[in-house]
């Protein structure tokens, strides 16, 4: 189905916030409620991961001031080691390190049970949320958008979550335990983290705030390069034709300078964060060196605590930058939780009455009574339509592009409501019926054929639940694609894939009219239903497209006339409104607009 | 790979000074452990600050170094790599636009761009990396384990005897785990697929009410790429556990013989203490190895995938001399004789067509999808060489000519044309620098003078990817214009009508008859309307022609288009 000419919503990302109807969503306390209503679901393996955590990084902070008490057994001179007490400690550290390390991969279990459920139940939410979603938000919103939520956003939120989340962790009992270490060694050595530390964190933090809009910049422009390129080697054919090669080589020149220059910029930054992590901590180790040779000096210390020390210091550094950039990942990751959390939160189609009936035993008697519509306010399409359809009869709806024709059909099926006035089947609102049974009663064909990656079987069984082959078979044959089909090497079983572009265009359409053979309704659409199939073949399935209109009521949508000349009303829509009514032969004689379409055939 | 080092051949000296640089940062790394040492085990002992200070000096001097040449060294690779980059992409680029259609057929266009996109990025972070760390990691490894082994060579051969151990490790992982990931990523395709899959067939879905099956279709999915996923980090989760350990068991074996050897007096305390920090050292750069090796594997892999593209022959047809060829009829524009052509080489795809036409005159094509409508026109452009017949226009034979000298004359929109991202005047002109004139009457003659007035910024108004602002008639308009802009020689279009409603369609002939009356045109067609009034229709099926001439004459001598007219027009067609 084409787009309708406007659409009640501008195409938007889920990035923006400025939706009037909705709360303000970038508030850090509100997504982080929002991602415990999906961690908050594995308390006993979160309590578990707590526990490995703090047991298997207390276990690794012990190491040091043990191989500092081994050192100190082994003393200074030659012949003094303490052996039995040396051989005690070296034990134990083995002993401490293997727990420790068995520890840190039970952790990674706990870890990755929680993130993998977790992206699970997000992608699963999201998923289902589309699927109830009505017809407007799919006319609004690029489909590049939505999967980028469903597989990049939801990915960067639990990767970094889960991470981040063990990373913090851990640097915070690494530091503190560290620190704690390091004072019941030597309190005055600790004096040099007074300096280094503040010193690194806010460099930490001055480099990602300058780095992170460059990083932003450069993925921005290495997209519009790639877009470039894709669209130019798509229409490569067209810039041959035009031999205007150069002048396209030269346009992507720009885009790749930009993009490497945006690239040079962010990395000339970025490129701070490693050596100088580096340097600080090298620093660190020059004060320790000398403050702790001078206490040695005073004697104020033995060299198996500078030993320990120096190891406890080189853990403490460490974690204190990595935070710093943790804090500019974990925004990343708001950002993306907040993308998922806006899709969630989109507006499903309003629920069906709770008096809403099932419309059964339909017999096929249409009225649509001074019907108002307009995608976007103040904007109508349609105004004041009238039409009366009995069952069997065969309702045409002519004009040309963007006059609304497609319009109808979205009304007919509640894809969209009306604004104002009546849709009625067999003297009932259709707004007082379940939408699933309205449309169950609806067989629709659209110019667009929707094929899904699965069998040829698969596809044509789609219509009608448990359908058996015997049934396929049939609408296959009605719908002349039997033969074709069995010439294919897997015949029924053939995979289609990638919306059957295996396939042409025209056996697409015929597989999406045996798919409506299948389907047992008493009304029926076509929205140019047969515009892809060639004129041979569409005189080849005519009697079979008759056959799928007996007895039901047709609404068709046409370009070609001479398809639609027998209808009992043909409906002229110019600019939204129905400007002529009426049976071929009468709106030839009327000599309007009709008549004008009519003989453009032929000019 | 070869190729790629072309291109970094300019830059060789600049990268090697950068990797010098890096070595040399490297080393000052390298020897601040070892002053941690002397300033333990000799200065301490001989209760001199003066000293002290002077040697934790020259450590903190050391560290400024490292870090004020590392940054130089890194910012060096990125500029030096973005120069290479920037080449590479400049030239695949160029190279990919003059691929001949048989060869672009045989890349795929999916495959070409990510080749430009995907593999060009991989190909730089790999030669960025490769410079930063290519050179440090194994510096601080060997010169790690160098300078160990002039401490304490018996306490290195401990630390040794665990890298394998850690390669071990690490290989079992790698191997096991990236099949994996490579089975998430097709896992994951499959569920984009659905998705896209549910927003493209949303009205169907619905009609349906199939909400629930596809639900399900989802979550099996789903699920299966959660359990995925879940097997791979936790493969991958080994590494680090098992790293830690091994190295930590190494550090106690270390402080263990450290001890004997104390005690037989062959070693040093200090000497210990600084051993551990070469150990963190060498076994960080251990890890850093490896993590190169997987980045240049996947660079290798991607080089090679741009060098298949920058390699490939280029399109060199051989001209034919004009001797060689025979002349035809000067007073045809154009002329088809005998001509038969295979995409594939197995099933001839055109068939012995033949048709000549005269200056300002209009062929229409007519026939089923796939019965050679489109092979025409590309031979007639020139974008394949038939197999056998001639081709000739203004009575010379399209061989002698080169591709765009044969191009240049045609103003063409093809079936699913596309439109840029950017302004209606930048997608009429195309690079060809018309003036506003001509770009804003073409558009009118298109039967676009709607758009233009429908948009505030007139031609200046900037289309969205793929034109996704406007709608599918004004497209096809622009489109149109594009082919009227520059009074092409010769004017193709194909199936262009299609998107147009019958009032318009009818309306764009009026109009070309009106102002492009000089002009040759080739028209593609679904329907009979639109190519009824033509001088020529060729009734084509399967390749053949099976009916030539005017309408009139057509509709007498041949069953299948006067079918066809009688379908599409309900028999009224022959009066």
């Amino acid at each position: 189905m084409r787009n309708p000419q406007g659409t009640r919503f501008e195409r938007e990302s889920f990035t923006g916030s400025d939706k009037k109807s909705r709360p303000k969503r970038a508030d850090m306390g509100y997504i982080m409620g929002r991602l415990w209503g999906y961690l908050g679901r594995h308390r006993l393996l979160i309590t578990l991961a707590v526990i490995f955590v703090v047991a298997g990084n207390l276990l690794q902070l012990l190491g040091p001031s043990l191989s500092g008490k081994a050192i100190d057994a082994i003393g200074n001179t030659p012949g003094g080691v303490d052996f039995n007490t040396m051989f005690y400690y070296a034990a134990l550290m083995i002993v401490f390190y293997i727990i420790s390390g068995v520890m840190a991969f039970l952790l990674q279990y706990a870890v990755q049970r929680i993130t993998r459920s977790m992206s699970k139940s997000m992608r699963q939410d999201v998923f289902e949320r589309l699927t109830t979603l009505p017809v407007s938000f799919f006319d609004s919103h690029q489909t590049g958008d939505i999967i980028s939520v469903i597989s990049y956003d939801i990915d960067t939120v639990n990767a970094s979550f889960s991470a981040d989340m063990i990373q913090i962790a851990r640097s915070v009992i690494t530091v503190v335990g560290s620190l704690i270490m390091m004072l019941t060694i030597e309190p005055l050595l600790v004096l040099v983290f007074v300096v280094t530390v503040p010193l690194s964190v806010l460099f930490s933090k001055y480099i990602s705030n300058k780095v992170r809009p460059l990083y932003r910049k450069r993925s921005a422009s290495l997209g519009q390069m790639n877009g470039f390129a894709e669209e130019m080697i798509q229409g490569q054919k067209t810039t041959r034709a035009y031999n205007c090669q150069g002048d396209m080589i030269e346009k992507f020149d720009r885009y790749n300078e930009n993009a490497v220059i945006a690239y040079k910029k962010a990395e000339h930054s970025g490129t701070l964060m490693g050596p100088s992590v580096n340097f600080i901590n090298n620093i660190s180790l020059a004060l320790v060196s000398v403050f702790g040779a001078l206490l040695y000096m005073a004697g104020g210390i033995g060299l198996g605590d500078i030993s320990s020390f120096v190891l406890y210091s080189r853990k403490f550094s460490g974690p204190i930058n990595e935070v710093a950039n943790i804090f500019g990942e974990l925004q990343s990751a708001f950002a993306a939780a907040e993308r998922v959390f806006r899709l969630i939160d989109e507006l499903p189609e309003k629920a069906d009455d709770e008096a809403a009936e099932v419309l059964r035993d339909v017999y096929g008697d249409v009225l649509i009574k001074n019907v108002d519509f307009g995608y976007e306010e103040n904007k109508p399409i349609i105004t004041d339509l009238c039409l009366s359809a009995k069952r069997g009869s065969l309702i045409a709806i002519v004009g040309p592009t963007g006059a609304g024709k497609t319009t109808i059909i979205n009304l007919l099926m509640r894809f969209y409501d009306a604004d104002s006035g009546e849709i009625k089947i067999d003297g009932k609102s259709i707004y007082g019926l379940t939408r699933e049974s309205l449309r169950l009663a609806y067989t629709m064909v659209l110019q667009d054929t929707w094929l899904f990656s699965g069998t040829i079987f698969e596809n044509i069984a789609y219509a009608k639940e448990n359908a058996t082959m015997e049934e396929v078979v049939a609408a296959a044959k009605a719908a002349k694609i039997h033969s074709y089909i069995t010439r294919l090497p897997d015949g029924y079983n053939t995979y289609l894939s990638d919306n059957g572009s295996n396939i042409s265009k025209g056996q697409k359409q015929l597989l999406t009219i045996a798919r409506a053979m299948l389907h047992d309704s008493k009304m029926l659409i076509l929205d140019e239903a047969t515009s892809n199939v060639d004129t041979q073949t569409e005189r080849q399935i005519q009697s079979a497209m008759r056959e799928l209109m007996r007895d039901r009521t047709c609404f068709v949508i046409a370009h070609r006339l001479s398809t639609i000349q027998h209808a009992d009303l043909i409906l002229v829509l110019k600019d939204g409104n129905v400007v002529e009514q009426g049976t071929h032969d009468t709106l030839i004689a009327l000599g309007g607009v009709y008549s004008e379409l009519y003989r453009s055939q032929f000019e | 790979m070869k190729r790629v080092f072309e291109y970094i051949r300019p830059y060789r000296w600049a990268m090697i000074l950068g990797l010098a640089l890096k070595f040399i940062a490297a080393m000052f790394n390298l020897i601040i452990p070892s002053l941690l040492e002397k300033i333990i085990d000799e200065v301490a002992p001989k209760n001199s600050p003066g000293e002290v200070f002077m040697w934790g000096g020259i450590m903190a001097l050391c560290a400024v170094s490292d870090a004020v040449i590392n940054i130089t060294a890194n910012r060096m690779a990125t500029t030096n790599t973005s120069k290479v980059t920037l080449n590479i992409r400049h030239d695949l680029f160029a190279k990919i636009e003059g691929l001949s259609s048989a060869q672009t057929d045989k890349f795929t266009i999916p495959s070409l761009i990510s080749r430009l996109t995907t593999d060009t990025y991989h190909v730089n972070d790999m030669l960025v990396r490769t410079q930063r760390l290519g050179v440090r990691a194994p510096v601080l490894l060997l010169g790690g384990i160098i300078i160990a082994l002039t401490m304490d060579a018996v306490l290195t051969l401990v630390l040794i005897g665990m890298l394998p151990v850690i390669a071990i490790v690490v290989y079992i992982v790698t191997k096991k785990g990236i099949p994996l990931y490579v089975k998430c990523q097709k896992i994951l395709d499959r569920l984009v697929l659905i998705v896209q899959e549910n927003a493209v067939g949303v009205r169907v879905i619905k009609a349906l009410s199939k909400t629930k099956h596809e639900q399900k279709r989802f979550l099996d999915v789903n699920e299966n790429l959660a359990g995925t996923e879940f097997k791979a980090s936790l493969i991958m989760g080994v590494t680090n556990p098992a790293a830690t350990i091994v190295l930590n068991i190494g550090l106690t074996l270390v402080i263990v013989v450290g001890a004997f050897r104390i005690n037989s007096a062959l070693t040093e305390p200090g000497v210990i203490i600084a051993f551990l920090s070469y150990f963190t050292i060498i076994l960080n750069a251990m890890l850093g190895i490896t993590r190169i090796f997987v980045v240049i594997s996947r660079g290798m892999a991607s080089a090679d995938r741009i060098a298949k593209v920058l390699d490939a022959p280029n399109e060199e047809i051989a001209l034919l001399a004009e001797k060689e060829t025979e002349a035809g009829d000067e007073n045809y524009h154009i002329e088809m004789e005998d001509v038969s052509f295979s995409y594939n080489g197995i099933e001839n795809n055109i068939e012995h067509v033949s048709f000549k036409l005269k200056k300002g005159q209009t062929l229409g094509i007519i026939g089923a999808t796939g019965s050679g409508k489109s092979t025409i026109i590309n031979l007639l452009m020139r974008f394949y060489v038939q197999d056998s017949g001639v081709i000739r226009i203004n009575g010379k034979d399209t061989r002698t000519m080169e591709p765009n000298e044969v191009r240049k004359r045609f103003g063409v929109a093809f079936q699913n044309d596309f439109l840029m991202a950017d302004t209606i005047r930048e997608n009429v002109d195309f690079g060809r620098n018309l003036d506003d004139d001509a770009i804003k009457s073409a558009i009118v003659h298109a039967q676009g003078e709607s758009i233009l007035l429908e948009k505030e910024d007139g031609i200046e108004h900037r289309l969205t990817l793929r034109g996704a602002n406007i709608s599918g008639g004004q497209k096809q308009r622009l489109i149109i214009a594009r082919a009227l802009a520059a009074n092409p020689e010769i004017l193709v279009l194909d199936d262009s009508s299609s998107a147009l409603d019958y009032r318009t369609d009818a309306k764009l002939r009026q109009e070309l008859k009106k102002h492009y009356s000089d002009v040759t045109s080739v028209v593609i067609a679904q329907r009979a309307s639109s190519i009824m009034g033509a001088d020529l229709i060729l009734m084509l099926d399967d390749g053949r022609v099976i009916g030539s001439g005017t309408h009139e004459r057509l509709y007498v001598t041949c069953p299948e288009y006067r079918d066809i007219c009688d379908t599409q027009m309900g028999g009224v067609a022959n009066a």
